[in-house]
């Protein structure tokens, strides 16, 4: 079993209350990796907000690789971050030569056309890359949208935050959003594209839990979109709907819990939108997950939302202080980061229910 | 001394050998009055015996002529071992036994090809038994609880859109049916399979028909019944519970006349229309019902005079899936509003995969399911070479189509309902659930149910007698005589047992791989304990 957590804030504020967060609910993750998605950047990041940035771990040859294929598809770098390691002795970390986290300008023939397009061809770029760091062994590529970074290593979290200097707080590295996760996959193979967040265009997404639809998803979602790929874990499933529901399909927020956890028939029936939610049912029931699972997804609009399965076999608990909403598979994890919140006003969502936090940090909570 | 006929046929070439206890045999008839192909009479033998009763040796010889229960030894009657001599007997005096060495498949085709009932007695195997529910949930992902949990066990019956084409548009927020979708059920994956008014007898008939209402109406368990070919009665065609039953139509069109003069009267829509383009157990041989069948009242129901009705093997006029489109399912489509889902059937076969196909591309996207019918399916008359020797599995076939659809992404867009020896061990739920992990939506079942009602025939040639007006059941019989065997408020009850265990044997697999809606398509979840058959199905296989 895993844990996840995420923090969002009005104020900016370093990956070290991430791993704050996560590190008091180690029992029940093996501190074998550390992952997180950050958005909202500020510190270096602040003056490219725009501008598509891209985040990878590379050989020296991957690098150039990247920057050759960057260059020959007229992307032209604006700013670069190449983390200087602390790499003393006995670090628990598997690293890679290099993280390259660069930001780019689009060609100059993309500059003005629409986002829709814009996003395809980030898209685009990303899978080219990833597809040929894969091929030659050479790397990982995680994101490449503005305004988002992503960090994905295997080791033992202190050591990785060590390792990348996370706990000094320089205020280099400082976002108002980040979902986080300190393990790396336990069902298959330990890669480090299967270790959660997962991130497409905009939409990041953490899983706690086993989706035992995992095949149906995954024979369903191949053929959805070009982006569905990986499915290195059971949990890429969740933000592929996420994705397609409200980017490819354009339907709002609460139907995405209709997707992945629809009403039993029986409860459809009684219902005045029975048409629809049962057409829904009906058309993707394919997407629809089984087993024990809590998410937490963040938005591209900056939103962060949370739910669980449909029989709440998987924890998770919202907290919120004035400037800032945490949430956490464990509540230990709020009590480290935000120990003078008021704990009456704690959420615990259940099986039915959908809790987004928005920009103005006000939380609504819906039921199915 | 008697000159032996070496060509006359014996007790000893027959399938079926009575053994008859004299000493047991109190001569009462009711072995001879029950045996309802004649397979049995009364006779006299001479006995000669040489004796002696006083205390010193004194041996006589008498000449005794005594009575006994004879088998009657001709292909005509040739007893089918239904065992109702030895139900019917007080003593236990009377059995039929198996003969090994019966010569009876080979004499039997002086009257041309032999016609029988029940399923193939030549390709029963069992590739289910093979496949294991092996994927357990444990630790971090928990085995549900199959009584403290609920589960939502629901299949769609009906064209189902992909989710990019539903007709939604946005109202503040929220999605609203900007026009009409294809009708889609959420049906019971358990459907009651086409068995005919003629092919079975009225009162079995409406034994299944009233365990359907009962599951429906008090156990909340949609379950749906297909009629048959064969019409239904008007008294259901105006019910309510018309909504539980799914229209057949096949090549003869039989029973469609009442079904469309009673159109105007219906108070509701039936559950779909099932078109029938083939059968499992004889495909390309068209529908057969005996003359010994069409009794008065099949006639009425069907219009028709009293012959054997034979349905042509293929629908005159279509020779193209999409013709069979616009013509067929448009026109049953538009007689029912397009409100009711129409579905087709047709026999596995090794071009299933061409016609789902078909089906999935047309671009009406009108077909609103797929049946396939398997090898070992039922039926009430057919040619027995067709019945052991035409046909196709249906295991590996539901998962060909399942993985064709898989392959265009258009799983699920029209459901996908396997059927033929789902439940010929007895333990339907078992294969139900590993058809559905395959790739079905659903499973049918029709000799199952007359087996519930108390059908003995099986595929190991035990009775099978359907086709000829004789079933010693009453099950598959229009003589008023033998169909008052069959108890149908207990037949009734039966199927509604047996479904409810069903339901609840579901559970009892679902649960331990976690899951609460049906699996279908979680291939995952199964292991095969034969290479072969894992390698066919992509499946592990383990050992």
């Amino acid at each position: 079993m895993c844990r996840i957590g995420s923090i969002k804030s009005k104020v900016a504020f370093s990956p070290s209350k991430a791993l704050y967060l996560m590190l008091p609910q180690q029992e029940g993750h093996d501190n074998s990796g550390f992952a997180m998605v950050m958005q909202d950047l500020y510190g270096i990041f602040t003056p490219y907000k725009d501008k598509p940035l891209l985040s990878l771990a590379c050989t020296q040859r991957g690098a150039q690789m990247v920057e050759d294929f960057m260059d020959s598809h007229n992307f032209e770098q604006v700013a670069e971050w190449i983390p200087v390691p602390n790499d003393q002795p006995g670090l628990d970390i598997k690293a890679m030569p290099y993280y390259i986290f660069r930001n780019y300008d689009y060609p100059e023939y993309y500059r003005d056309k629409t986002m829709a397009e814009k996003e395809k061809l980030l898209l685009d770029i990303r899978l080219k890359l990833r597809e040929i760091l894969e091929t030659a062994g050479e790397g990982y590529v995680y994101s490449f949208w503005p305004d988002v970074l992503t960090l994905k290593e295997i080791g033992d979290p202190r050591d990785i935050a060590t390792y990348f200097r996370l706990w000094d707080d320089n205020g280099c590295l400082m976002a108002k959003s980040v979902v986080v996760q300190c393990r790396q996959n336990t069902n298959y193979d330990i890669v480090r594209y299967a270790a959660h967040p997962f991130f497409l265009q905009g939409y990041t997404l953490c899983a706690n839990g086993e989706n035992t639809f995992y095949t149906k998803n995954k024979e369903f979602q191949k053929s959805l979109h070009k982006g569905y790929v990986g499915f290195e874990s059971d949990s890429q499933n969740f933000l592929y709907t996420l994705h397609y529901v409200l980017h490819e399909l354009k339907w709002p927020i609460k139907y995405y819990k209709h997707v992945i956890t629809p009403l039993p028939f029986a409860e459809i029936d009684q219902r005045e939108d029975k048409d629809v939610l049962k057409a829904i049912r009906q058309s993707l029931a394919n997407l629809e997950i089984n087993g024990p699972n809590t998410i937490i997804a963040n938005l591209p609009d900056g939103r962060m939302l949370t739910c669980c399965d449909s029989k709440k076999l998987r924890p998770v608990v919202v907290g919120q202080t004035e400037d800032t909403v945490a949430i956490a598979s464990e509540v230990c994890g709020l009590n480290e980061i935000m120990p003078d919140r008021d704990m009456t006003k704690d959420i615990y969502p259940n099986e039915r229910e959908v809790v987004v936090i928005d920009n103005e940090l006000e939380v609504q909570r819906w039921k199915q | 001394m008697e000159a032996v006929k070496s060509q006359d046929i014996s007790k000893a070439d027959l399938k079926w050998n009575i053994e008859h206890i004299m000493e047991r045999c109190t001569m009462c008839g009711s072995c001879i009055s029950t045996c309802t192909l004649g397979a049995i009479k009364a006779d006299v033998i001479r006995v000669d015996k040489t004796y002696s009763d006083d205390m010193k040796p004194s041996p006589r010889r008498t000449h005794r002529t005594i009575p006994i229960i004879k088998q009657v030894s001709t292909i005509g009657n040739a007893c089918v071992g239904c065992g109702m001599c030895a139900k019917v007997c007080p003593n236990n005096a009377i059995r039929p036994v198996r003969n090994s060495d019966s010569r009876q498949t080979l004499l039997s085709r002086d009257a041309g090809p032999v016609k029988r009932g029940g399923r193939t007695n030549l390709n029963a195997q069992r590739t289910l038994d093979h496949i294991i529910v092996g994927r357990i949930s444990q630790m971090t992902d928990p085995s549900l609880d199959s009584i403290r949990h609920t589960f939502d066990i629901r299949s769609p019956f009906g064209r189902v859109l992909p989710a990019s084409d539903l007709p939604f548009s946005l109202q503040d927020g929220k999605l609203v049916m900007a026009h009409k979708a294809p009708p889609v059920r959420s049906i019971y994956p358990l459907i009651f399979s086409d068995m005919s008014i003629g092919a079975l007898s009225t009162r079995a008939w409406e034994a299944v028909a009233m365990a359907v209402a009962y599951l429906n109406e008090k156990c909340d368990l949609p379950v749906r019944m297909s009629s048959g070919e064969g019409g239904m009665p008007i008294k259901l065609l105006e019910s309510e519970q018309l909504k539980y039953m799914i229209l057949q139509i096949a090549s003869g069109h039989f029973g469609w006349n009442r079904i469309v003069k009673a159109m105007p009267r219906m108070k509701t829509d039936p559950a779909g229309v099932l078109i029938k383009i083939g059968q499992g157990a004889k495909p390309g041989d068209g529908g057969l019902l005996q003359a010994a069948k069409v009794a008065e009242h099949v006639q009425a129901i069907r219009g028709v005079p009293k012959a054997t009705l034979s349905s042509p093997p293929n629908h005159q006029g279509l020779y193209s899936i999409e013709e069979s489109v616009q013509k067929m399912h448009l026109s049953l489509n538009a007689a029912f509003g397009f409100r009711v889902p129409v579905a087709i059937k047709c026999a596995a076969s090794a071009t299933s995969v061409s016609v789902y196909n078909n089906l999935l591309r047309d671009p009406y996207k009108i077909c609103g399911g797929f049946f396939i019918d398997g090898i070992q399916g039922g039926t009430g008359a057919a040619n027995e070479i067709s019945l052991d020797h035409t046909g196709h599995p249906i295991v590996s076939k539901i998962r060909d189509c399942y993985l064709a659809a898989v392959k265009q992404g258009l799983q699920g867009q029209i459901p996908l309902y396997g059927g033929g020896g789902i439940g010929m061990t007895g333990n339907a739920a078992a294969d139900a659930f590993k058809m559905i992990c395959l790739g079905a939506n659903g499973v049918f079942v029709g000799k199952m149910l007359i087996q519930l009602l108390g059908c003995v025939g099986n595929e190991e040639g035990r009775c099978n007698a359907c086709n000829t007006g004789k079933c010693p059941t009453g099950i598959c019989t229009q003589d008023p005589r033998l169909v008052k065997r069959l108890d149908i408020d207990r037949g009734a009850q039966k199927i509604v047992d047996y479904v409810l265990t069903f339901d609840k044997e579901l559970r009892k697999l679902m649960a331990p791989i976690g899951n609460s809606t049906l699996p279908v398509g979680r291939s995952d979840a199964l292991v095969s304990t034969d290479k072969s058959i894992a390698e066919q199905l992509g499946i592990q296989y383990v050992c």
